[in-house]
């Protein structure tokens, strides 16, 4: 009898839709808002982009401005107060922009160059060396104006700041909506400043734990569709999918490996939850952890060699360093009663993971080196943490009053910003890699 | 023809022994033509129904059991019900799935398996009683489905649980 109402549950479940290629029109369901920046922003004034006659939907400029801003490392020069608009690096009076307080300047225009195809020139002006420090053409569609807005913006955080831009990265996360006590769950992606939200799942069963591939093509998530948890992964272009397991008991907290062959996951198949590995080729598990604990949320460390997890072993739950060819394990954090979730910054050495400290859930980052904690984050339920590709901010998932909200927040704590969501809960980012 | 037993007023507690014995006979049923075995599928069906209404004791024990934060023991306070679960479930076999829960602090995927192992517990509790392990089937769900919504206590104490359905 349990068995017929889990089938009727399954089929419920395949009410499931895969709506990947539904983009929501013009408006993002994420409103950017930067409650703290850096204590000595550049100053940087972005002049609109001379279109050149060429009708877009997008204000270029305004969206590199919007992206610089939210880096908190830039102050924009608002439009209102500019002299002239220059559209190329011959055109400017330094002077209007010294006036201004300008550090930098962006000049730039836009022509058609092909059937269907625009070119965007601009320039990078050092205002008080009066020297043009970078000049730069990207082209695309109509239909692209925000990616190229968001590669403007790229150049030039990477030319001042010598850290590459990570604007052009995506976000994937979690929404949960609730009417009349039935949930409606969604896994979306959107751009990394929130804007071109689009469904990638929608399941009256709960989705959870998504996670990127290397390449930045394809999600792996959890999905209750079938009644128990099972982890899918799913291609987003084609929006092909694919479930890679099936088990009793726990199936989730899926992490790529760095080449994309093999998958970390959690299985409780065994009596517990224990950390395996996946060959996505051979289809084959192999058991890595054998402990009567919990052990779970492996994530993998950049050499392809070494997992972290997080482990109750000890009494509470702590990060761990597992070595997949000795299954050794060695035990990495010592300070507080609750630390999980740990999310490698690029750099290999950043740890930012959930920290307890008396009562509140805080991000943290742990200097794998010299084993040094920070605590990044202020609010009292914060979770998910997830390192941009560039290393720069991570984003963790939190609460507002009662809803669930993503925020970022730099790693050196200096810079803060929320996405407040228009609608239902919004949890688990998961930040993509580099896309380009 | 059993429906018309029914409809006589055959007290439910004698149909619901007499169908536990059909039921306890599968493989004769499948002896039987495939006629005779839709009859009797159907017949089943009716006859669930009938145990529930002979079981109405059973079911007023709770079903949902609390659980401290980040703690798998059982409370003192489930025994009572459980152990009348444990009873009924072995008078009267059937499949029943233990959903277990955590509130919405500390991280998602630590909460699934926290669920895991409070619902575990229970099943353990009423294996020992002499349930039989194929009966339970264990689900976590971890944070994701709320019974109480609110960042609190109150809240948080009526998540942390597991549920018997």
């Amino acid at each position: 009898m349990i068995g017929k109402s889990a089938k009727s549950s399954m089929v419920n479940g395949l009410l499931v839709l895969l709506l990947l290629a539904l983009a929501s029109p013009g408006y993002s369901e994420l409103v950017i808002r930067v409650t703290k920046g850096n204590d000595q922003p550049t100053k940087i004034a972005v002049a609109p982009i001379a279109m050149g006659g060429v009708q877009a939907k997008e204000d270029i400029s305004a969206i590199v401005e919007a992206d610089l801003r939210r880096s908190g490392l830039f102050e924009t020069i608002e439009r209102r107060d500019m002299l002239a608009f220059p559209s190329r690096a011959t055109d400017v009076y330094y002077r209007d922009w010294r006036l201004l307080g300008a550090e930098y300047l962006v000049a730039g225009n836009m022509q058609r160059i092909a059937d269907g195809r625009y070119q965007v020139e601009f320039s990078l002006l050092n205002v008080s060396g009066q020297k043009t420090v970078l000049t730069h053409k990207v082209s695309g569609t109509l239909s692209q104006m925000r990616d190229l807005a968001h590669l403007i913006s790229d150049k030039i955080y990477e030319e001042i700041t010598g850290i590459r831009g990570a604007f052009s990265t995506r976000l994937a996360y979690v929404t949960a909506t609730r009417i009349n006590d039935k949930y409606t769950y969604r896994l979306n992606v959107a751009d990394a400043d929130g804007a071109r939200e689009k469904l990638v799942l929608e399941s009256r069963e709960p989705i959870m734990s998504p996670a990127w591939s290397g390449d930045g093509k394809e999600l792996a998530y959890v999905s209750f569709e079938t009644g128990r948890p099972a982890i899918f992964r799913q291609n987003l272009v084609s929006a092909q999918r694919q479930q890679l397991t099936n088990f009793s008991g726990l199936n989730g907290a899926p992490s790529w490996s760095p080449d994309g062959k093999q998958m970390a996951l959690v299985l409780s198949k065994d009596g517990n939850p224990e950390i395996y590995l996946l060959d996505l080729q051979s289809k084959q598990f192999s058991r890595l952890t054998r402990h009567f604990a919990i052990d779970t949320e492996p994530t993998w460390m950049p050499d392809g060699k070494h997992l972290l997890f997080t482990s109750d072993r000890g009494g509470t739950p702590q990060i761990y360093k597992l070595n997949i060819a000795t299954k050794a394990t060695e035990r990495l954090t010592f300070s507080g009663n609750y630390n999980a979730r740990p999310s490698l910054a690029p750099d290999g050495r950043t740890l930012a993971m959930v920290h307890r400290q008396s009562d509140t859930f805080h991000i943290a980052s742990f200097d794998l080196k010299t084993g040094r904690m920070i605590e990044l984050t202020e609010t009292r339920l914060d979770e998910s943490p997830t390192v941009a590709p560039n290393g720069a901010m991570l984003m963790y998932a939190t609460k507002q009053g009662d809803r669930g909200v993503l925020a970022a927040v730099s790693l050196d704590a200096g810079v803060r910003y929320v996405l407040p969501s228009s609608s239902g809960d919004v949890r688990e980012p998961a930040w993509s890699p580099f896309l380009r | 023809m059993k429906v018309s037993f029914i409809k006589s007023g055959l007290s439910a507690l004698l149909l619901a022994a007499l169908l536990t014995g059909c039921s306890s006979n599968p493989v004769e049923e499948q002896q039987t033509s495939t006629d005779i075995e839709d009859t009797s599928v159907q017949t089943g069906q009716v006859d669930t129904s009938a145990i529930d209404e002979s079981t109405v004791e059973t079911v007023t024990a709770d079903t949902v059991f609390y659980f401290d934060f980040d703690k798998a023991l059982l409370k003192p306070e489930s025994r009572a019900a459980l152990l009348e679960h444990a009873a009924s479930l072995q008078s009267n076999p059937r499949n029943v799935r233990l959903e277990g829960h955590a509130d919405e602090r500390g991280t998602r995927e630590y909460n699934m398996a926290l669920g895991e192992r409070r619902a575990n517990a229970v099943k353990e509790f009423m294996v020992l009683q002499g349930v039989s392990p194929g009966l339970i089937e264990v689900i976590s769900y971890g944070e994701e489905r709320a019974a109480a919504y609110g960042s609190n206590d109150d809240a948080w104490a009526l998540n942390r649980r597991v549920e018997l359905k």
